[in-house]
């Protein structure tokens, strides 16, 4: 099977709110980023397109129909979309890359979740009959779940406000993050709770913003002279979206995603994870296996700064850059979709 | 080079106003059975489920796959989301192929559907998009000026759509799964049907179908595990285009143009209306199929109309390039499936499976989904010989 090689990445600043900026707007610097990254002009000079958004965050439907505006797609072009966080626009890609139809493709993935309340918006993902008129917030169901992880023992508080503090501490390092800084545990644990046992400090920031990424063929990636970092694995997986048929406290489909890219064939140095929420940080190591030895969110991951339809993706991009600029040669990347972290794709990284 | 892949199983449910007996997972897992039995399989044997449907704001359930992995039998699996526009059917298909194309995967299932009866599609094509010009059309109101266009520069009589209109209300009465059932449909009645966005009537539009479609997909070591024969898929293309442009061709759209070369290339067709037995085209208002014969190189720039008007894309006139067999979307229309329903009944027919709307011996077919402002279009060749 064709290797895919990642050989540009951008991601905007982690807006709390874009102002008047609209979604062609947000896109258009990550792509113009990226295509400078390999010296390309525009869209045309790659063989496919794909990316992720949703029209829910955009409050109209047919949100990436404006997203092609920023493309050039002047002639046209091979482009298509999912619903889903760009990570998963990405693996479209891939197909159309292994199928031999394209040898590089630029994915993007863009949101303005400041427009609306985001947590309500997405409780109008659930189950349509049963759940979704009960309006039951993203937060809140998450809160259950850290609320089984605290009564099982699996978690402490304490041990979420350490996630949350070195998110913020390794965000310093992060120009694009919207949270950062030194905070210490106490502080964090003296703020009183939003969402009980939540805190706001647990749940990551609404954002605004884009992200983009180019891949290709190692091939096209030799011919075009750049350093890539390879894709050697990438899976996904969904499970029920029955919440009490699941145990909430483990991540059974980022297990099966992980056995699938291959997460345990080699060292992991660093594992950029999808958690929305200190806790399923928590719940994501575990199922992830990973060791003491592993560098988690050195970004800040989301919780300093959560680009919706695009977090999945920059993950995936954050790994690549760490990997291109000699840091580590080897690293895991995650992407999460629906409550409580019901879908999930995992992605390894490796040097070339 | 794409990896060998058929379509071995199809299901579809009936298209119908209004399912009220079934939620909508109660509709996708209906078509889904469908397709396992058809292609003689259980859940078991699939490996990931590729799902697509127009807006979600038709229904109002944000990215539904999340809530219907556990109707099609997903939990475990991956599950991808497709979301094209009017397309989606269409290009639902070809994400679904390149699952098995790319070699990565070897059986998956791909359903699509749509539910209007729990959906409002004309409130939900007509919210203003921020910072954008409200349109506030809906799709008919789109495209009318579009077809004025076409009848103007083609000098098409005014009867052209009407004839399209009962053509394939005629098709639909052969097809028992149709929506629309008008076996005794007059051009007289269509003419006579109120004027909506002139010069579409009443007649000359698609209704709003509940439904949903499904396929089974396998790779080429797997495909004679399946009891009936295989639709080998011959060649796969997309194509996309902005909205608005200087100079953009809206009648006749370059994107539609470049996607027919493309999948036309790969499955060696020079000329279309001899080298095809027959194609299922996305046409939701009748003047399309003109328009649409001329854009995929059925006929000259300027003269679809002809071959409508001669009967050659009727299958009740014999014609020798029969157009939507099935009753197309003019007779059912659950928007996000109704892409996918043209790529299944394309395979239908040289599966030899088509029932009462089988062209006779069809042995190489075209399915064409295309949506947005016509700028999203995606295309599919299946053949009953593998290549």
């Amino acid at each position: 099977m064709k290797e895919i090689a990642v050989v540009a990445f951008s991601q905007s600043d982690c807006l709390a709110q874009a102002g008047a900026a609209n979604e062609v707007e947000l896109i258009m610097p990550q792509l113009r980023a990226v295509f400078g990254q390999v010296g390309l002009n525009n869209a045309q000079d790659v063989d496919f397109v794909c990316s992720g958004s949703c029209d829910y965050l955009q409050g109209a439907a047919f949100a990436f129909v404006a997203g092609v505006d920023a493309l050039g797609a002047v002639p046209p072009i091979k482009e298509s979309h999912v619903e889903m966080d760009a990570a998963w626009a990405l693996y479209e890609s891939i197909l159309k890359i292994r199928m031999g139809h394209a040898d590089s493709a630029l994915v993007y993935g863009f949101a303005k979740a400041s427009s609306g309340e985001l947590p309500i918006v997405l409780s109008q993902q659930l189950d349509p009959y049963y759940l979704a008129p009960l309006w039951v917030d993203s937060v809140s169901l998450a809160a259950m779940q850290a609320r089984l992880l605290l009564e099982k023992g699996l978690a402490t508080e304490r041990a979420m406000a350490e996630v949350v503090a070195r998110s913020r501490r390794h965000a310093l390092g992060n120009p694009h993050a919207q949270l950062s800084g030194e905070v210490s545990v106490e502080e964090l644990l003296a703020a009183d709770t939003f969402v009980a046992p939540l805190r706001m400090s647990d749940c990551a920031p609404v954002a605004d913003g884009a992200a983009a990424m180019i891949i290709c063929t190692v091939d096209k990636a030799r011919e075009w002279g750049l350093p890539y970092a390879r894709i050697s694995g990438i899976d996904h997986r969904i499970e029920t979206h029955n919440l009490g048929m699941r145990d909430l406290t483990d991540s059974v489909s980022t297990r099966l995603a992980a056995e699938g890219a291959g997460v345990k064939r080699g060292p992991v140095q660093v594992a950029e994870l999808y958690a929305p929420f200190s806790h399923q940080e928590i719940i994501l190591s575990r199922a992830l296996a990973l060791g003491d030895d592993t560098v988690v969110n050195p970004s800040g991951g989301v919780l300093a700064g959560n680009l919706m339809m695009a977090s999945g993706l920059s993950r995936i991009g954050e790994v690549f850059r760490r990997i291109v600029s000699g840091e580590i040669a080897r690293g895991v990347a995650h992407a999460t979709s629906g409550p409580c972290l019901q879908h999930n794709l995992v992605a390894v990284l490796e040097s070339a | 080079m794409a990896k060998l892949a058929a379509v071995v199983g199809i299901g579809q449910t009936h298209y119908k106003t209004r399912r009220g007996d079934v939620s909508i997972a109660g509709l996708v897992r209906e078509a889904a059975l469908n397709a396992l039995q058809d292609a003689g399989l259980g859940w078991d044997d699939i490996e990931a489920v590729i799902i697509g449907k127009a807006p979600d704001m038709f229904e109002g359930v944000i990215m539904p796959e999340i809530y219907l992995t556990d109707a099609l039998g997903c939990n475990g699996k991956p599950m991808l989301r497709v979301h094209t526009a009017g397309s989606v059917g269409g290009s639902t298909a070809l994400v679904a192929a390149s699952h098995v194309q790319s070699g990565m995967f070897r059986r998956v299932l791909t359903v699509t559907f749509e539910k209007q009866s729990e959906s409002n599609a004309m409130w939900a094509l007509s919210t203003p998009q921020p910072f954008s010009v409200h349109l506030n059309a809906g799709a008919g109101g789109y495209f009318a000026p579009i077809i004025r266009e076409y009848m103007r520069r083609s000098g098409a009589p005014y009867d052209v759509g009407i004839k399209v209109a009962v053509k394939d209300r005629r098709h639909g009465a052969r097809n028992p799964l149709a929506h629309l059932q008008l076996p005794n449909i007059t051009m007289q009645e269509v003419e006579d049907s109120m004027m909506l966005w002139d010069p579409i009537r009443f007649l000359e539009a698609c209704p709003s179908s509940d439904g949903a479609c499904a396929m089974v997909i396998a790779a080429e070591e797997l495909v004679g595990e399946s009891p009936k024969p295989p639709a080998w898929i011959r060649g796969v293309a997309m194509r996309s285009e902005p909205t608005m442009y200087a100079g953009r061709e809206e009648v006749n759209p370059q994107a539609g143009r470049d996607c027919a070369a493309d999948v036309y290339r790969q499955a060696g067709i020079t000329d279309p209306r001899r080298d095809l037995d027959c194609a299922e085209v996305y046409v939701p208002f009748s003047w399309y199929e003109p328009m649409w014969l001329e854009n995929l190189g059925f006929a000259p720039e300027g003269e679809g109309w002809k071959l409508t008007m001669s009967g050659a894309t009727s299958l009740d006139e014999g014609g020798d390039i029969p157009w939507n067999c099935s009753g197309g979307v003019l007779s059912s229309n659950p928007i996000g499936a109704s892409g996918m329903i043209r790529f299944a009944e394309a395979a239908r027919q040289v599966r030899g499976d088509a029932g009462a709307h089988q062209v006779p011996g069809a042995r190489l077919a075209l399915g064409h989904a295309y949506g947005g402002g016509a700028q999203f279009f995606a295309m599919w060749v299946v053949g009953a010989d593998k290549p």
